[in-house]
């Protein structure tokens, strides 16, 4: 029987009512008295120099405050990137200056030349139109490979070139890895593209900026996975203001996708004018504005090399990736290609030698970071097509060369730098053989041919890293920040508890998911537990939400703190009961005494902590409030396999996908509904990719899918329903929840598995190809078939 | 979006009064001009809704026969209620989505002429006529390339009238991102021959494919169509080739023809 609550109970989500209702409280929907509209003024050509701007009629314009420029802002700091990464030189990468409003030179579509702030928006962007920019245009640059070539037009003029880094992973490890593809019986090399994406989350940004003179505090309302992170870098390295004089509050958010972890000049820019002009100033940001300014995601150039054996054993692998930064570095953008990729790249197999190549490049486009996965995808695309279509030239069956080469033992070092400490592959193979029926698909292909449609079958493993830790290795990886969290627990007279966490919710439902924790641990009702998150008065210093981290950092925090209160709870119940300590025991809300049938309910004793008349106030103080910090000892390794089953019609082209099954292993579940509808969005947004989403730019740098209208989203008629199942748990060993994270899995999972489908189609058909790039569009596959 | 002054007149003649002023624009359905408004692509200083005016609302068949739809009506309501003609209400019901469906008019469709609309090509297909507050226009004289069309400055179009075939069918191959038309093809059979109108496809937006009418007014069957027409003037971009469309304008046209009957 499922439970009903606690820990593996799925309680439906109580955010939902006030989403579902119209009642969130999202940024846009708070105003500020007084408050000012900004409208930011941003470049339309991709590179150029700012010769003069001319703001004289724009000033005069009815309802202007104030029109900023990058002059305003010389002196102030420029927006960090929050992590350094070293070449195989061992030299630190190049780092460009990002300054809040452009200076000298605009260098995408989308920058922020001029800055307008108006009594109304409409008057804001009135005078945008005024302001008279007098740009030089520059060549620009936008393909990788031309922007490494030398002599290329440079984007940032004091770089020495468009470098940012050239990565080597693991150097000392190249020699072995040459010396074992000399010897390999086979060689399976493939090229591939993983593209560019823009996030879309439903909700645009949005930032007011706010300060109150008589205490000189500023506040930052914002849409962000991680206010505290903002509070620190906006603070620390661009305005110069200090923690205490600094509130970051993150209301309901909706949807983040890893698009709102990093910090923007926008909210920069609204506390800046804020403080300036002692007056609150918001900006919302419109969906045109969101294509060009939100960090993308993706956009790599790959070429990868698989070496086998006689008897298909993987012996080596190689992968050469040409990484797109866009125009600036953003807030993790180094990181994603690098730790986030590289350590990725075993996969779920024991290849003992693997070296990876890339080279971050700098192009006059939007800024390039963590989209849903970050890395993960980008390193598990490239290795289930290259192990597929090494299975299709060695005429092999794809399951069983994956089988064949599946890492059995764990805890499993890999050589790329990682150890696993659990999973099991051939289970999670096991259950999708059997859920998505894989006996059976021979007939579904001749039932799909009578019909005139090719039937293809894709396959796909990924092993995921979630919750990236500890801090100190990070930080010797070139992480400017610790990846810890925390959380403080309030346990209230009556007993309810409120839990402020430094993880955040914009969509994960942690409102319901984390109390069903906090619940079972005491053994009361969900409903006395509340969560409060996003607000930097409130809760404790802590990261954030991306990487599939809450409920493994987030969660491990929460359950020390919790930890710490029923400890406190034990003595203070032993002295009521007038017991040792230590027979103390905490069951379905109540303490007892082992062995005896005393017994004192929860709410008895969290009321004596605040009402300590009959109280051990000489050994422990009143009250009943306890912060934990937990840094993780490790990355947790959630891992699955994937089936993807599309047709396609041999006439258009267009694919569609008749069948997904997911099975995968989270380690313990909390929430089975929730993981599912996690699952599910991750598919749905990978479906995105393998089908339909590109960020495509023209030779001048010009976005050309810039609206809905060439910005393919996927649609629920896109997709089937898919068959999800996380039976398969082999628990996180270091972790006090045996919990891995789930968030990013469908994401990463299901691209390759579309994409290996459609080729096998093809192939069903006759076409001799090995390989489409994403998107794969009926254009795509018709000319694939067309030669 | 810039300030505007708004009227809603209640007939044509005050319609037409008001959109004489410069810079007057008519507004149907609002679901392209709105949008290029709030982009500040278009900014007209006043704006004229068509919809208070009965007489450009609703269906009714003429007296030779001829569906009329009012230059009002929305794609809802032709898909709801022109069972007279249902390769027309078919096309009606499969533009956009709901929402676009109640608010997107005939009038303002044809108007504007995209060259990836859908009804271009049921009005070009079916040989209709264009009428407006001053004239009646051929559909073969009214589209003139993409978003170029007959009209005058003012003009407005009142009504829409088809002639209804035996048999018709449009077949629309959505472009992934838009769900326009990437290519659309309506076919129509009448007595004394067939007519074969694509959208989506060409440079010069909705235009006949007299090759494919040819070959199945002798002969109406998929197999009578003829090969795809030359990729030459066909559209190239983000979701497809020329060439691509032009083998799509075959595909869809057999497709027409099979579903057609
Ligand atoms: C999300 C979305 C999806 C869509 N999908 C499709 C699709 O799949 N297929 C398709 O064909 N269309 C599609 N459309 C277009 C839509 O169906 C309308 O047909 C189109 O926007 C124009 O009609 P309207 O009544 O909204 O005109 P408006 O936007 O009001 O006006 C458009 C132009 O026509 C002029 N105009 C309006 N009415 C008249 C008139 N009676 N006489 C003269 N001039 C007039 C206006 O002055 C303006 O210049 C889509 C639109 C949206 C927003």
């Amino acid at each position: 029987m499922p439970k009903d609550h606690g820990i593996g109970a799925s309680p439906k989500r109580r955010e939902d009512i006030r989403f579902l209702s119209g009642t969130g409280n999202y940024t846009d929907d708070m105003n500020v008295n007084g408050q000012a509209y900004v409208h930011f003024l941003r470049s339309d050509v991709a590179h150029g120099r700012i010769k003069s701007i001319n703001l004289d009629a724009a000033s005069a314009m009815p309802g202007v405050v104030k029109i900023f420029t990058g002059a305003d802002f010389e002196g102030v700091g420029g927006i960090p990137c929050g992590w350094e990464v070293t070449d195989k030189h061992g030299n630190a990468m190049q780092e460009p200056a990002h300054p809040v409003l452009a200076q000298g030179k605009v260098r995408y579509v989308g920058d922020q030349i001029a800055a307008v702030v108006a009594e109304s928006v409409e008057q804001a962007r009135d005078a945008a139109e005024a302001i008279e920019v007098d740009i030089e245009e520059l060549p620009a640059v936008v393909d990788m490979a031309s922007a490494l070539v030398d002599g290329s037009t440079k984007v940032h003029d004091d770089l020495t070139s468009n470098l940012c880094y050239d990565w080597g992973f693991v150097e000392e490890n190249k020699p072995a890895v040459e010396a074992a593809f000399a010897e390999a019986a086979h060689v399976t090399t493939l090229e591939l593209r993983n593209n560019r994406l823009v996030a879309n989350p439903m909700e645009p940004r949005v930032a007011i900026g706010d300060f109150e003179r008589a205490s000189g505090n500023s506040t930052l309302f914002t849409t962000s996975q991680n206010p505290h992170v903002i509070r620190l870098l906006m603070g620390a390295f661009v305005l110069g203001i200090p923690e205490h004089k600094l509130r970051v509050v993150a209301p309901d958010v909706g949807g983040g996708f890893g698009t709102k972890i990093f910090h923007y000049a926008e909210e920069a820019f609204c506390t800046f004018a804020a403080k300036a002009l002692n007056r609150a100033v918001k900006w919302t940001s419109t969906r045109s504005e969101a294509f060009i300014s939100d960090a993308h995601g993706r956009d790599h150039v790959t070429t990868i090399q698989l070496a086998l054996d006689a008897d298909n054993n993987f012996t080596a692998l190689r992968t050469d990736t040409m990484a797109n930064m866009g125009a600036y570095l953003s807030t993790f953008a180094p990181s994603v290609p690098t730790w986030l990729h590289g350590t990725l790249m075993a996969g779920n197999y024991k290849t003992p030698l693997i070296y990876v190549n890339v080279k971050a490049v700098f192009t006059n486009t939007v800024p390039v970071d963590a989209y849903r996965g970050a890395g993960r995808p980008e390193a598990t695309y490239q290795l289930e097509r290259v192990v597929d279509k090494a299975a299709m030239e060695l005429g092999v069956d794809p399951i069983a060369l994956r089988r064949q080469n599946f890492i059995t033992e764990f805890p499993y070092a890999t050589p790329v730098a990682v150890e696993y400490d659990t999973g099991d592959y051939h289970a999670t193979m096991d259950v999708l053989e059997k859920m998505a029926d894989l006996s059976g698909f021979e007939a579904r292909r001749k039932e799909s041919e009578a019909r005139g449609k090719l039937r293809g079958l894709g396959i796909n493993c990924y092993i995921e890293a979630c919750g990236i830790a500890p801090s100190n290795l990070v930080g010797q990886l070139g992480a400017r920040a610790g990846l810890y969290e925390s959380a403080t627990v309030r346990v209230n007279a009556t007993g309810g508890l409120v839990v402020m966490t430094g993880s955040h919710s914009h969509g994960q439902g942690h409102e319901t998911a984390f109390p069903q924790v906090i619940a079972e641990m005491i053994g009361i009702d969900e409903s006395m537990v509340e969560i409060e998150h996003g607000d930097t008065d409130k809760a404790p210093m802590g990261m954030g939400t991306y990487g599939s981290r809450s409920l493994a950092v987030g969660g491990s925090a929460m359950v020390r703190a919790t930890e710490k209160i029923i400890a406190k709870t034990k003595k203070i119940a032993a002295h009521l009961m007038e017991a040792a300590e230590a027979d103390i025991e905490l069951k379905d809300g109540t303490f007892s005494v082992a062995g005896t049938d005393k017994s004192v309910a929860w709410g008895d004793v969290t009321l004596a902590a605040y009402v300590p008349h009959n109280y051990p106030l000489e050994d422990i103080e009143p009250g009943l409030e306890e912060t934990a910090f937990y840094d993780p000892a490790n990355f947790t390794y959630p891992s699955g396999a994937y089936a993807c089953e599309v047709e396609v019609d041999p006439d258009t082209g267009k694919v569609t996908i008749e069948a997904f099954n997911a099975a995968d292993d989270f380690g313990n579940v909390v929430n089975p509904m929730i993981v599912d509808g996690q699952v599910h969005g991750g598919i749905g947004q990978g479906i995105g990719q393998a089908l339909l989403e590109n960020a495509a730019y023209d030779e001048n740098g010009q976005l050309l899918s810039a609206s809905y209208m060439d910005y393919a989203m996927p649609r629920a008629s896109d997709v089937p329903f898919y068959g999800v199942d996380h039976s398969c748990q082999t628990p996180c060993t270091h972790n006090p929840l045996g919990v891995k994270g789930c968030g990013e899995a469908g994401a990463i999972g299901s691209p390759p598995a579309v994409v290996n489908a459609v080729v096998n189609a093809l192939r069903s058909g006759g076409h001799d190809i090995h390989h489409i790039d994403m998107p794969v569009s009926p254009s795509r596959v018709w000319q694939a078939m067309n030669g | 979006m810039y300030n505007f002054e708004f009227e809603k007149p209640s007939s044509i003649a005050d319609a037409v009064a008001a959109l004489g002023d410069e810079d007057a624009t008519a507004l149907g359905g609002g679901q392209t001009l709105l949008p290029t408004m709030k982009q500040r692509l278009a900014s007209p200083t006043k704006v004229v809704s068509l919809l208070g005016i009965s007489e450009m609302q609703g269906i009714c068949t003429g007296d030779d026969g001829a569906l009329c739809i009012g230059g009002a009506t929305n794609h809802a309501a032709v898909a709801a209620g022109a069972s007279a003609y249902p390769g027309l209400a078919a096309l009606a019901g499969g533009i956009g989505d709901p929402a676009v469906r109640a608010r997107g008019t005939i009038g303002g469709s044809l108007a504007n002429n995209d060259p990836a609309a859908c009804y271009p090509a049921a009005a070009l297909g079916s040989g209709a006529t264009i009428v407006t507050n001053a004239r009646e226009i051929a559909a073969d004289d009214y589209f003139q390339g993409m978003f170029t069309t007959a009209l005058n400055e003012g003009e407005i179009i009142t009504e829409v009238r088809f002639p209804v075939p035996e048999a018709s069918n449009y077949q629309k191959f959505e472009q992934p991102a838009s769900r326009f038309a990437l290519v659309g093809v309506f076919v129509a059979k009448f007595s004394d021959g067939v007519r074969v109108a694509v959208t989506g496809a060409s440079e010069e937006g909705v235009h006949r494919w007299t090759a494919a009418e040819e070959a199945l007014s002798a002969n109406f069957s998929a197999d009578a169509v003829p090969a795809a027409p030359g990729a030459d003037g066909m559209i190239a971009d983000l979701h497809g080739t020329a060439a691509y469309r032009a083998h799509l304008v075959a595909v869809l046209t057999k497709r027409a023809v099979a579903a057609a009957g």
